[in-house]
């Protein structure tokens, strides 16, 4: 018996879903979300072996809702439209249905999913598409994460400075620090250049934070920011800043 | 004016002006008779209209521009001289004989000169005033027409604006309609039908009655309603009298859309949207009224557009810009539109 669970804020959504899964009788549709917060809570309950992810949702995206799980299970997204997406899941080989579809394009998603021998390779194909950034632009704006038990939408503009932190990101802001389950590479790629800039192997910081640059030891530097952090520059990210501030 | 009937007006002054001369100097006795009068008189004052016609002509082609206006003294001035020079040597030949009348007329060339000068001066004064109102006329017109055509092609634009997502979802809506309630779907298909028409039908319109745009958005509200039922609930409150009103059709569409998808996508669990209309001092104010969180308020795909082109309707319609005005409450997002009832609204 396989687990599904289905997330859309239109219920009639859900219900097309549901009634097409009713020709599936070793498919169980263990929970219906209205939203993301809820569908994150369900996968991380039931460990579902399929989820139809709908994109634009109260909130958080859908997209937005898989970077808050530890692991990304087998998708299937449902859009009615969206340019974005759509090229997103192209380009990376992603399960879509485009709505309304009918019920041979649902069965051909879903025998595509049963076929896949290891299920993993489909959501080695979605966390790539996540860590392309390449899904959303309005999304760019700001960025999503967990605090405890709860998630905090980030706008970009309140973000000081990123740290690596091993595998993590360290998103630090005027009052607090987040843990981001992401790479340097991705957020150097998705924020904008003339805002952001990776000034350092372990540090990507906004330059408008920026009050003055110091000298530091011997031919090295440091930005000092407005709350008084101290970011160090490399040999290759201090020309860079300086590009950037048009020095 | 036309040029043909100025000079027909320009040869009738001038001819009784011919006439008025000759009897002048016939009766000032000066002695050499009234066919000599009369030849000075034509000789003369042909010459001073053809010097006038000239003067007025090349401004029509050529203007010199601001602080270089002694160019045209200059050119008058040197006009003046050929057209004395000119009438002096025609009539010096053709009045040899007439008693004292060489005489008279080498007296009078000063007095020549200076009608010749004047008359010069005043009709390059006309001709300016003339041809440079023509020309502003033209550039009025063409800034005119320009500024018509691109109203027309922004407001055809702006109302070509389809929402994809709107309708997609609510054919997909439709679609879970078909399999267990299918006359919920046939109601939900008309009413569809019906909001589309509409969009397509009101662009021929420029303005309609605050009760037909109701009609409008109640469609889409009812659409909207199937889709979120179990979230979306309205509350339209229209003062008495404000159904009559007029305003630009389409107008509060892209509001009420704005109001719905901020929130809906924006908030979780029930979403209210208050419509509420007002007359104020022969304005219509419509006020809409949504839920939405500010410390997330996300930028939602094609929102914000929606205010940005209803501004911008309303400001070619009316030139105003403070016929929009938003403000932000506790958690809610208001939108007040002020639409004055002019003349030019009204409904033919």
């Amino acid at each position: 018996m396989k687990k599904a669970v289905i997330i859309d804020d239109e219920p009639l959504a859900r219900s097309v879903i549901l009634e097409y899964l009713a020709y599936y009788p070793d498919i169980t549709v263990v929970q219906e979300c209205g939203d993301g917060f809820e569908g994150r809570k369900a996968i991380a309950q039931h460990q579902p072996d399929l989820v139809f992810l709908d994109i634009q949702m109260p909130k958080i995206s859908g997209f937005e809702m898989l970077e808050l799980l530890d692991q990304v299970p087998p998708v299937i997204f449902t859009t009615a439209f969206d340019n974005y997406a759509i090229k997103a899941f192209e380009t990376h080989a992603v399960d879509y249905l485009l709505k309304p579809f009918s019920r041979e394009r649902f069965q051909a998603a879903v025998s595509k999913w049963m076929s896949y021998q290891q299920p993993l390779a489909a959501q080695v194909a979605v966390q790539a598409m996540l860590e392309s950034g390449v899904y959303q632009a309005e999304q760019h704006q700001r960025v999503v994460v967990k605090t405890g038990g709860n998630i905090r939408i980030v706008p970009v503009s309140e973000i000081h400075y990123f740290e690596a932190d091993d595998d993590y990101v360290t998103i630090h802001t005027a009052d607090s620090s987040f843990l981001k389950d992401k790479t340097m590479q991705h957020f150097e790629r998705i924020l904008d250049p003339a805002l952001f800039v990776r000034v350092h192997r372990s540090y990507i910081v906004q330059v408008q934070q920026i009050t003055r640059i110091e000298p530091y030891e011997k031919e090295s530097h440091i930005a000092v920011l407005r709350s008084g952090a101290k970011i160090p520059l490399s040999k290759t990210g201090y020309p860079k800043l300086k590009k950037v501030l048009g020095l | 004016m036309t040029d043909k009937k100025f000079l027909f007006a320009y040869t009738l002054c001038w001819l009784l002006w011919i006439g008025v001369q000759a009897w002048v100097l016939e009766s000032l006795a000066l002695g050499f008779g009234w066919e000599s009068a009369l030849i000075d008189s034509v000789v003369s004052n042909a010459l001073l209209a053809l010097s006038g016609l000239i003067a007025a002509r090349n401004l029509k082609y050529y203007r010199p521009g601001r602080g270089r206006y002694l160019y045209l003294v200059i050119w008058n001035t040197a006009r003046s001289a050929i057209i004395t020079g000119v009438t002096y040597w025609l009539l010096t030949h053709l009045l040899a004989q007439a008693p004292g009348y060489i005489y008279f007329l080498q007296k009078s060339l000063p007095v020549r000169f200076c009608l010749a000068f004047l008359i010069s001066g005043w009709m390059t004064m006309l001709g300016w005033i003339w041809y440079g109102k023509k020309e502003e006329e033209e550039n009025e017109m063409r800034k005119a027409e320009a500024a018509r055509l691109t109203r027309e092609a922004e407001l055809f634009r702006l109302r070509q604006q389809l929402q994809p997502h709107f309708l997609f979802n609510s054919l997909n809506s439709i679609s879970a309609l078909a399999g267990s309630r299918p006359e919920e779907a046939r109601h939900m298909i008309q009413q569809l039908s019906d909001f589309l028409r509409g969009t397509l039908r009101i662009e021929e319109e420029q303005v309609q009655t605050l009760k037909e745009e109701m009609q409008h958005v109640q469609l889409y509200l009812d659409i909207e309603k199937v889709r979120f039922g179990h979230r979306l609930s309205t509350i339209i409150e229209l003062a008495e009298g404000s159904e009559n009103y007029l305003l630009p059709s389409l107008l509060l569409q892209p509001l009420v859309e704005n109001a719905i998808k901020f929130g809906l996508y924006d908030t979780i669990g029930e979403v209210v949207i208050h419509i509420t209309s007002r007359l104020v001092n022969n304005e219509l104010h419509v006020v809409i009224q949504n839920p939405f969180d500010e410390t997330t308020a996300q930028a939602l795909p094609g929102a914000g557009f929606g205010l940005a082109s209803v501004k911008r309707r309303l400001f070619l319609l009316y030139a105003r810009t403070d016929l929009l005005e938003t403000k932000k409450e506790v958690n809610q997002f208001i939108i007040l539109v002020k639409v004055p009832q002019q003349e030019r609204l009204n409904k033919t």
